[in-house]
C-alpha cells in the first residue's frame, strides 16, 4: 500500500511542476538562458581586443612590428596614436586594454645590433585580461627578435614546448559546458525542492497531506524522488548538449558520472528541503535558494579554482558538493579519471548528502509540532 | 458621532503634493528598517558578495603546484630547476621521472609539469636548441595559460643570467626587449578590480532585486489598490518608492566602499564626487528595471525570478566584471550594451584603481540614464493609475 | 430612514466589464444608483462581479461598454476629482502590515491632505469610534481581524467622504466585530454619507437600507431588500415536530412538488413554496402526518434562491451510494479530551472536551482567533496538543496518527487541491495517497465523476474550475476513499446559495449513513445544520449544546425568537462579562 501512495505523491509532484506556467518556467528558461550565456559569453579566454601603438619610430622594424601585431588573430583593431598624452588618454578611457609604445631608436638599434626596447603599457584594471594580452605581444615581439637577432652560437635558442593535454587547444567551453552540467543540476534540485513545499503551503495543499494517511518520511520521500528525476533528466540534456553542439569529449564512464550524479542530487536537494522547511512562501524559498547558491558557486572552483583562495578559506569548501562534483564531471569528460579517484569524490557527497537530508527530515518534523 | 468635519481651509495643491510625498517616503522608510528581507537584500547580501569576490574569487594564480621533472641531476639542470622553486607563482615539487606526475595531473594535484630532458645539461653547453617541455592540465584552460606563461618567463629568465654569466655583458640580451608595465595595479591583484565590480552587483540587488520586490508586495497585499484610491497621483507614488530606495542603494554602496578600502585594502584613486555620480546614474535605470518588474508581475515570486534573471545574472556575466566582453560572440556583445552594469563596471574600477577619468565617465553616465530613462517610460505605463 | 431628496452619488448606466474575451463578462450591462444616506448592499456569491463594480466606482478600473458617473463624475476622465471626495477600503482593508496603527493614520492623513492643526481632533475621534485607542503603537499585522478593518475604515474615513466604498469588509471577520462595523457605518449615515457594502452574506443584505443583487455578472435586483423579500411573503413555513428526524424529513421534503427550496433551522426545517392557490393547503399537504408547520417570516435568502429558479432537490446520489455505517457500538468517533495548546505564554486552546457520537454533526463556532481552528487542527493531526489528546475512531492521533487519518476526509477552506492537476489527476491523487487499490479507485473515481457531474471538466485544471465545482471536487476528493469522520473546515464560504444546498444534502445524507462531521465556521446558516455546536471564546468551549438550546438559552422577553448570530453575540458577550467579574 505504501507503494500506491507513493507512487500517488510522486506523480502528482511532477504533474503539479509541469502543468503550472511558473513551474516550467522556471525549469526550462534559467537552464537554457546558463547554457548559451554561460557556454559563450562566460570565457576568460581574451581575444578581439583593441591596442594602440604610438610609433615614434621612422625606419622599418616599427612598422614591421605593428605590422605584425596587426596580423595576429587575437587583436581586432590596432589605432595609431601620435603623442603620450593621446596614449594616456586611450588607456585611461578603455578604448584599448593595451598600448605600444616604440621609441625614436628602435630600427636604429636593431640595425646596429643593439638591444632595442619597446614599451608596453597595460591596463592593471582588467590585471587579468592584461597579462594574457602581455603574454601575446611578447610572444610576437621574441618572434621578431630572433629573426633580427645575428646569429649568436654562444646563445643556445632555449625554446620551450607547450603541451596541453585533456583539451590541447584550450577551449574554453571544454571546461565551461561540463561545468554547466553540475552548476544545473543543483539550480534544478534546489528551486524544485526549495519551491514545491512551500508552494504547498501557499495553497493550503500541504495540510491536505498532512491529514491523509502518508507518513511523514513518504512526504519526504515523495518530495525528494521528482527533482531526482528532474535534476537527472537536466543533466542528460547538458551532457548531449555538451557533447554534440559543443563537442566536448566525453572519455570516462558514464555509469560512474551518473552514479556520483545520485549522490550529489540527494545532497543538493536535501539542502532544497532545508531551504523550504524554513520558508513560508514561494518567495522566501527563492531567496533562500539564491543565498545558498552563489556562494556555492563562487566557492567550487566553477568561476575560479580553489587553489587561489586564501588558504584559510579554502577548508570551507570541504562542505560544498558542487566542489565534489565539478571534479568528477571534469574527470570523467577530460581525463578519463580512474573509478577509485570518483568514489574518494563521492563518498563526501554521500556524507553531505547524510547531513542535509536529516537535519532537512528533522526540522520538519520539528515544524510539524 | 461623525468623524471631524474638515478645517474648510484646505492645503494648496504644492504643498499638498509636498506632503504626500513626504508621507509616501516616510512610509517606505519605516517599512525598509522594519522588514527582515530588506534588510537581508540591502545589508546581509552585499557583505556576502563582498566578502565572496574579495576572498573566495581570485583570478590570481598565486603558488600553483607544479611538478618538475629533471631528468638528469647535472648543475645546470638543478639550477634551471632552482629557479623554478624560486619563482612566487608556483610550488614546485622535483622528480627524476614524468610518469610520477602524470597520475597527478589527471586527478588536478598538480596543475602543470616541468620536463627538462637529460640532454639540456649536454646541449645547453653547447648548440643546438634544447627543448623543455611544459605539460598542463587543458582542463582548466585559464590556470594552463598562466602556467605555461609564468614556465615560459622563469625559463627565458634563467637563460638570459645564465648567458650573462657565461659570455659576461650583453650578449645575454634579446635583440628586443619589452618593458611592461601595468598602470593602475602594478601588483596586478585581481581582487583590485573584482571588489569595486561587485559593488557594481550589490547596487544591481539593491536596486532591481529589492524594489521589485516591495512594490510587487504591495499589488499582493492590495495596498496599492488603497494607495491609488487616494488623491496621490501616479507621479507621487512613484517618486515616494524610488527616493528611499535610491538612498538605500547609495548607502550599500558606501558600505561596501568602505569595507573595500579598509577591509580589503583596495586603493581609492578617485574623487567621493565621482564615485558618487556614477553611482547615482547607474541607480536610475537599475530601479527602472525593478519598476517595470514588479509592474508586470505584480508577483513577489515572479518578480524575484524576474529580478535575478534579468538583473543579477547580466550584471555579473554580461558586464565585463570577470568575462572580457571583447571575447564573447558579436550578439552577445551587443546584448551587453543594454546591461548597465556594463557602463557601471569600468567607472567604478577607475574610481577605485585610476582616478577621475571624467572622459570616460561622462558618456557611461549619459548612457545609464538613457537605459533609466526608458525603463522609467516603460515602467509609468505599466502603472498608471489602473488596475487592469 | 431613507430621504427622498438624496441625490444618486453614483450612477451605472449599462455597465460591461470583460477580463479576456473568450470567459464571460465579468459584469454584465449592470445599471443602477447609490444614493447618499444610505447603506447600499452590493450582494452576491464569490465571482459575481462586485469587487469589479466597485474597482469601476474607484475609477481604478475604466468599463468596456457602458459609463460609471460618480460625484458627478465620469470615472475614465476625472478620476482624481473622484479620488479626493471617496473613502476606500479594498479587501485585505489596505493596510501596511508593517506600520502601526498611529503610522498608518498618519499615512493616510497626509496622503488625503488632512490638515496638521485638525489632525488630534479626527484622530481621536477616530480611535474612540473604532476602539483603537489602547492600540495606537501596535504593528497593523500584530492586530485581530476585526481590529484591522475598524483602522481600515477609520484611515478610508479621516476626511469625511461622501461615498465610501467597502468591498467585503465582514470577510474574516466575526459577528461581534461585524455588528460593531454595522453600527459604525449606520452613523455616518446619518450624516448624508453613501456607503456601499459588498457581502456574500445574504443576512446582511437584509440589513441594507438598499440592495443591488449580483449574480454572475448579471443584476438580478435592484431595489429596497424587503421588497425583493416581498416575492416569497406567504411562501416560507417552518415545519417542526420531526424531532431527531430533520434530515429526513428536509430530504423527503424538497423531492417533493411544490417546495422550491428548504433548509434545516435548528430541529425545525424551513421551506419555500413554490406559488399556489392556496400556500396553507399545500404545507399541510407537505407536512403530511405528525408534523406542525407554520408560516414564517421570509428572509432575504429564501428570496435569492426563489429568484434563482429554487434549491436542488434533496436527493444525495453519494449518500444513497454510500455504504451504511454501523451504529450500534455508541462509542464517539470523534473525541477531544483536555485539548490544550499553547504557543509560548499564549494559550490558544485551554482544555477543550467533547465527544462526537456517530452520525452527527459537531459546529466549532467562534471569533476569529478565538481557537476553533487550533482545536480543530489538533483533532485531525495537523497540530500537536500540548496537553490532553484526541481520539479519531478509536485511533489515538498521537500513537497511531496514519490509522486515525485513513478514517477521517478533510476538506479546507479555500478548497485546497492541487490547482495545477486536472479534474482527473486530482482524484487519483487523492485515491493514491489514501492506498485505494486499482480496482476501487477505478471504481469510486468513477462513481465521484458522475455523482457530481465532473464529465464534462476531467481534463481541466482544478484551479480553473468555477468556485462551485471546485467546492464539489474538493468534496468528492474528501469522501473518495470512504470515511468515518469529515472535517470541514468553512466549507461553503463565498460559495451561492445553490450550490451550498447540495452540498449539505450531500453531508446531511452521508450522516444518515453514520457518516461523523466535525465542521468549523462563522456561517450562522452552517451553524442551523449542527447537530450540537461549541462556542470557542478565548481558547475556552463557553457554550456547548443544540442550536435551538443555544438560542433558548439568550431568549428573552424582547427577542423570543433570536437567531443563532443573536445567540452567539449574546454568548460571547455573558462569557466576557464573567471573566470580568
Amino acid at each position: 500500500m505504501w507503494r500506491t501512495r507513493l507512487r500517488a505523491l510522486i506523480v502528482k509532484e511532477l504533474l503539479a511542476i509541469l502543468r503550472d506556467p511558473r513551474g516550467r518556467l522556471v525549469l526550462i528558461l534559467p537552464p537554457i538562458m546558463q547554457l548559451v550565456v554561460f557556454s559563450f559569453a562566460a570565457t576568460l579566454d581574451v581575444t578581439n581586443v583593441d591596442v594602440l601603438v604610438l610609433n615614434r619610430d621612422a625606419g622599418r622594424w616599427g612598422v614591421e612590428l605593428i605590422h605584425r601585431i596587426d596580423g595576429a588573430p587575437t587583436f581586432a583593431t590596432v589605432a595609431t596614436v601620435d603623442s603620450p598624452e593621446d596614449l594616456q588618454a586611450g588607456i585611461d578611457r578603455q578604448d584599448a586594454i593595451a598600448a605600444i609604445q616604440i621609441g625614436p631608436e628602435f630600427s636604429r638599434d636593431i640595425a646596429a645590433g643593439r638591444p632595442a626596447e619597446v614599451q608596453v603599457i597595460l591596463d592593471g584594471r582588467r590585471s587579468n585580461a592584461a597579462q594574457i594580452v602581455a603574454g601575446y605581444l611578447s610572444r610576437i615581439v621574441d618572434t621578431l627578435a630572433r629573426e633580427v637577432a645575428p646569429a649568436n652560437p654562444n646563445i643556445p635558442d632555449l625554446q620551450v614546448v607547450p603541451r596541453t593535454w585533456f583539451n590541447p587547444n584550450r577551449i574554453y567551453q571544454w571546461f565551461m559546458v561540463p561545468n554547466l552540467v553540475a552548476a544545473i543540476a543543483m539550480l534544478v534540485g534546489l528551486v524544485v525542492t526549495g519551491l514545491s513545499i512551500a508552494r504547498e503551503r501557499e495553497l493550503g495543499t500541504f495540510d491536505q497531506l498532512m491529514v491523509s494517511p502518508l507518513r511523514t518520511h513518504e512526504i519526504l520521500i515523495g518530495k525528494v524522488i521528482p527533482p531526482m528525476m528532474i535534476g537527472t533528466v537536466h543533466i542528460t540534456v547538458y551532457i548531449l548538449a555538451a557533447v554534440f553542439v559543443f563537442g566536448v569529449p566525453l572519455r570516462g564512464s558514464l555509469v560512474l558520472l551518473y552514479g556520483s550524479a545520485i549522490f550529489y542530487l540527494l545532497a543538493v536537494i536535501g539542502v532544497g528541503l532545508f531551504v523550504s522547511a524554513l520558508s513560508a512562501t514561494q518567495q522566501q524559498a527563492i531567496l533562500g535558494a539564491f543565498l545558498f547558491m552563489v556562494p556555492a558557486m563562487l566557492l567550487s572552483g566553477l568561476a575560479t579554482p580553489i587553489d587561489n583562495m586564501p588558504q584559510w578559506l579554502q577548508p570551507i569548501t570541504l562542505i560544498n558538493p558542487l566542489r565534489y562534483f565539478l571534479e568528477i564531471v571534469w574527470g570523467v569528460f577530460l581525463k578519463d579519471l580512474p573509478p577509485e579517484e570518483i568514489l574518494a569524490d563521492t563518498i563526501p557527497l554521500a556524507l553531505i548528502a547524510v547531513a542535509t537530508l536529516g537535519t532537512a527530515s528533522w526540522l520538519f518534523r520539528r515544524r510539524m509540532e | 458621532m461623525s468623524p471631524a468635519a474638515p478645517s474648510p481651509a484646505a492645503p494648496s495643491p504644492a504643498t499638498g503634493r509636498m506632503r504626500r510625498f513626504a508621507a509616501l517616503v516616510v512610509k517606505e522608510s519605516t517599512q525598509v528598517v522594519r522588514d527582515p528581507s530588506s534588510i537581508l537584500i540591502a545589508l546581509v547580501l552585499p557583505m556576502i558578495l563582498l566578502f565572496l569576490f574579495g576572498y573566495g574569487v581570485s583570478l590570481d594564480a598565486t603558488r600553483t603546484r607544479i611538478g618538475v621533472v629533471m631528468e638528469a641531476a647535472t648543475p645546470v639542470i638543478r639550477d634551471l630547476a632552482a629557479s623554478f622553486q624560486a619563482s612566487r607563482y608556483f610550488e614546485v615539487e622535483l622528480g627524476h621521472d614524468r610518469r610520477q606526475f602524470e597520475d597527478r595531473l589527471i586527478l588536478g594535484e598538480v596543475r602543470g609539469i616541468v620536463v627538462i630532458p637529460a640532454q639540456f645539461a649536454a646541449e645547453g653547453a653547447g648548440r643546438g636548441a634544447p627543448t623543455i617541455q611544459v605539460i598542463v592540465d587543458g582542463s582548466e584552460p585559464n590556470t594552463a595559460s598562466f602556467v605555461e606563461n609564468y614556465a615560459q618567463g622563469v625559463v627565458s629568465r634563467w637563460a638570459q643570467m645564465r648567458m650573462t654569466d657565461v659570455t659576461g655583458g650583453l650578449a645575454g640580451q634579446p635583440a628586443i626587449a619589452v618593458e611592461q608595465r601595468f598602470w593602475f595595479n602594478p601588483e596586478l591583484a585581481s581582487r583590485n578590480f573584482l571588489v569595486p565590480g561587485s559593488i557594481a552587483i550589490v547596487m544591481t540587488l539593491v536596486g532591481t532585486l529589492l524594489t521589485a520586490l516591495v512594490v510587487a508586495r504591495e499589488w499582493e497585499r492590495g495596498t496599492m489598490e488603497a494607495m491609488m484610491a487616494t488623491p496621490v497621483t501616479a507621479a507621487e507614488l512613484l517618486a515616494g518608492k524610488i527616493l528611499p530606495y535610491f538612498l538605500l542603494g547609495l548607502a550599500s554602496m558606501t558600505v561596501c566602499v568602505l569595507a573595500a578600502v579598509f577591509v580589503f585594502a583596495v586603493p581609492f584613486r578617485g574623487s567621493v564626487l565621482a564615485l558618487y555620480a556614477v553611482s547615482a546614474c547607474f541607480l536610475v535605470p537599475a530601479l527602472g528595471q525593478g519598476l517595470l518588474i514588479s509592474a508586470a508581475t505584480k508577483n513577489q515570486f515572479l518578480a524575484s525570478q524576474l529580478a535575478l534573471f534579468s538583473g543579477f545574472l547580466p550584471s555579473f556575466l554580461l558586464s565585463g566584471f570577470l568575462f572580457e566582453i571583447s571575447s564573447m560572440p558579436e550578439i552577445i556583445q551587443y546584448l551587453t550594451l543594454i546591461v548597465p552594469a556594463r557602463y557601471l563596471i569600468p567607472c567604478l574600477q577607475s574610481v577605485f584603481l585610476a582616478g577621475d577619468i571624467w572622459a570616460m565617465f561622462l558618456p557611461h553616465m549619459a548612457v545609464m540614464l538613457l537605459i533609466g530613462a526608458v525603463l522609467f517610460v516603460l515602467a509609468a505605463r505599466n502603472m498608471r493609475k489602473r488596475i487592469a | 430612514m431613507t430621504t427622498p431628496a438624496a441625490p444618486d452619488l453614483v450612477r451605472l448606466e449599462a455597465v460591461t466589464k470583460r477580463f479576456g474575451t473568450a470567459a464571460p463578462p465579468a459584469l454584465d450591462a449592470v445599471s443602477g444608483q447609490i444614493r447618499g444616506g444610505e447603506i447600499t448592499g452590493l450582494v452576491g456569491p464569490d465571482g459575481a462581479g462586485k469587487t469589479t463594480l466597485i474597482r469601476l466606482m474607484t475609477g481604478l478600473m475604466r468599463p468596456d461598454g457602458g459609463s460609471v458617473q460618480v460625484l458627478g463624475f465620469d470615472t475614465g476622465r476625472q478620476a482624481a476629482r473622484i479620488h479626493g471626495a471617496i473613502g476606500y477600503m479594498p479587501q485585505r482593508f489596505g493596510l501596511y502590515e508593517d506600520l502601526s496603527v498611529a503610522e498608518n493614520l498618519t499615512l493616510y492623513a497626509d496622503l488625503r491632505g488632512l490638515p496638521k492643526p485638525d489632525r488630534p481632533a479626527v484622530f481621536d475621534q477616530l480611535l474612540t469610534f473604532t476602539d483603537l485607542k489602547r492600540f495606537t503603537a501596535r504593528l497593523a499585522g500584530r492586530l485581530s481581524g476585526g481590529m484591522k478593518q475598524k483602522l481600515g475604515l477609520a484611515c478610508a474615513l479621516l476626511r469625511k467622504p461622501r461615498l465610501l466604498l467597502l468591498d467585503e469588509p465582514s470577510v474574516g471577520v466575526d459577528p461581534i466585530s461585524r455588528r460593531d462595523l454595522w453600527a459604525m457605518v449606520e452613523e455616518l449615515t446619518r450624516d448624508g454619507i453613501g456607503v456601499v457594502w459588498s457581502t456574500a452574506y445574504l443576512d446582511e443584505a437584509e440589513a441594507c437600507d438598499r440592495v443591488l443583487l449580483l449574480n454572475q455578472g448579471k443584476l438580478l435586483f435592484a431595489g429596497l431588500p424587503a421588497d425583493l423579500t416581498a416575492r416569497v411573503a406567504g411562501r416560507v413555513f417552518k415545519l417542526a415536530g420531526g424531532s431527531g428526524q430533520r434530515r429526513r424529513v428536509l430530504a423527503a421534503a424538497l423531492e417533493q412538488d411544490g417546495v422550491v427550496d428548504g433548509v434545516v433551522q435548528g430541529e425545525a426545517v424551513r421551506l419555500v413554496l413554490a406559488p399556489a392557490e392556496d400556500e396553507a393547503a399545500l404545507a399541510g399537504r407537505i407536512a403530511g402526518e405528525g408534523h406542525r408547520i407554520a408560516p414564517t417570516e421570509p428572509r432575504f435568502e429564501d428570496a435569492f434562491v426563489d429568484l434563482l429558479g429554487g434549491g436542488p432537490g434533496g436527493r444525495s446520489a453519494l449518500a444513497e451510494s454510500a455504504t451504511p455505517l454501523p451504529t450500534d457500538d455508541g462509542a464517539p468517533v470523534i473525541e477531544a479530551r483536555g485539548l490544550t495548546k499553547r504557543f509560548g505564554d499564549f494559550t490558544a486552546a485551554d482544555d477543550i472536551t467533547f465527544a462526537i457520537p456517530r452520525g452527527q454533526i459537531f459546529g466549532l463556532l467562534g471569533p476569529n482567533g478565538a481557537g476553533k481552528s487550533t482545536t480543530f487542527k489538533m483533532l485531525c493531526g495537523l497540530l500537536k496538543p500540548t496537553s490532553g489528546e484526541g481520539r479519531v475512531a478509536g485511533f489515538d492521533l498521537r500513537h497511531a496518527g496514519a490509522k486515525a487519518r485513513n478514517r477521517l476526509g478533510y476538506m479546507a477552506q479555500k478548497f485546497s487541491l492541487y490547482g495545477d492537476l486536472s479534474v482527473a489527476q486530482n482524484l487519483a491523487f487523492f485515491a493514491g495517497v489514501y492506498g485505494l487499490s486499482r480496482r476501487r479507485r477505478r471504481e469510486r473515481s468513477q462513481l465521484m465523476v458522475e455523482i457530481f457531474d465532473l464529465g464534462p471538466h476531467l481534463g481541466m485544471s482544478a484551479k480553473d474550475l468555477p468556485l462551485g465545482l471546485k467546492q464539489r471536487l474538493a468534496l468528492a476528493c474528501a469522501v473518495l476513499h470512504e470515511p468515518e469522520a469529515l472535517f470541514l473546515d468553512e466549507p461553503t464560504s463565498g460559495v451561492d446559495p445553490i450550490t451550498r444546498r447540495e452540498f449539505w444534502s450531500h453531508i446531511n445524507g452521508l450522516v444518515e449513513k453514520g457518516v461523523t462531521v466535525l465542521v468549523t465556521t462563522h456561517f450562522m446558516d452552517e451553524a442551523e445544520y449542527c447537530d450540537r455546536i461549541s462556542l470557542i471564546y478565548r481558547g475556552r468551549s463557553v457554550a456547548l449544546g443544540s442550536p435551538d438550546e443555544l438560542k433558548a438559552a439568550v431568549a428573552t422577553a424582547d427577542a423570543p425568537d433570536p437567531t443563532m448570530e443573536d445567540a452567539f453575540v449574546a454568548l460571547v458577550r455573558r462569557s466576557e462579562e464573567a471573566a470580568a467579574a
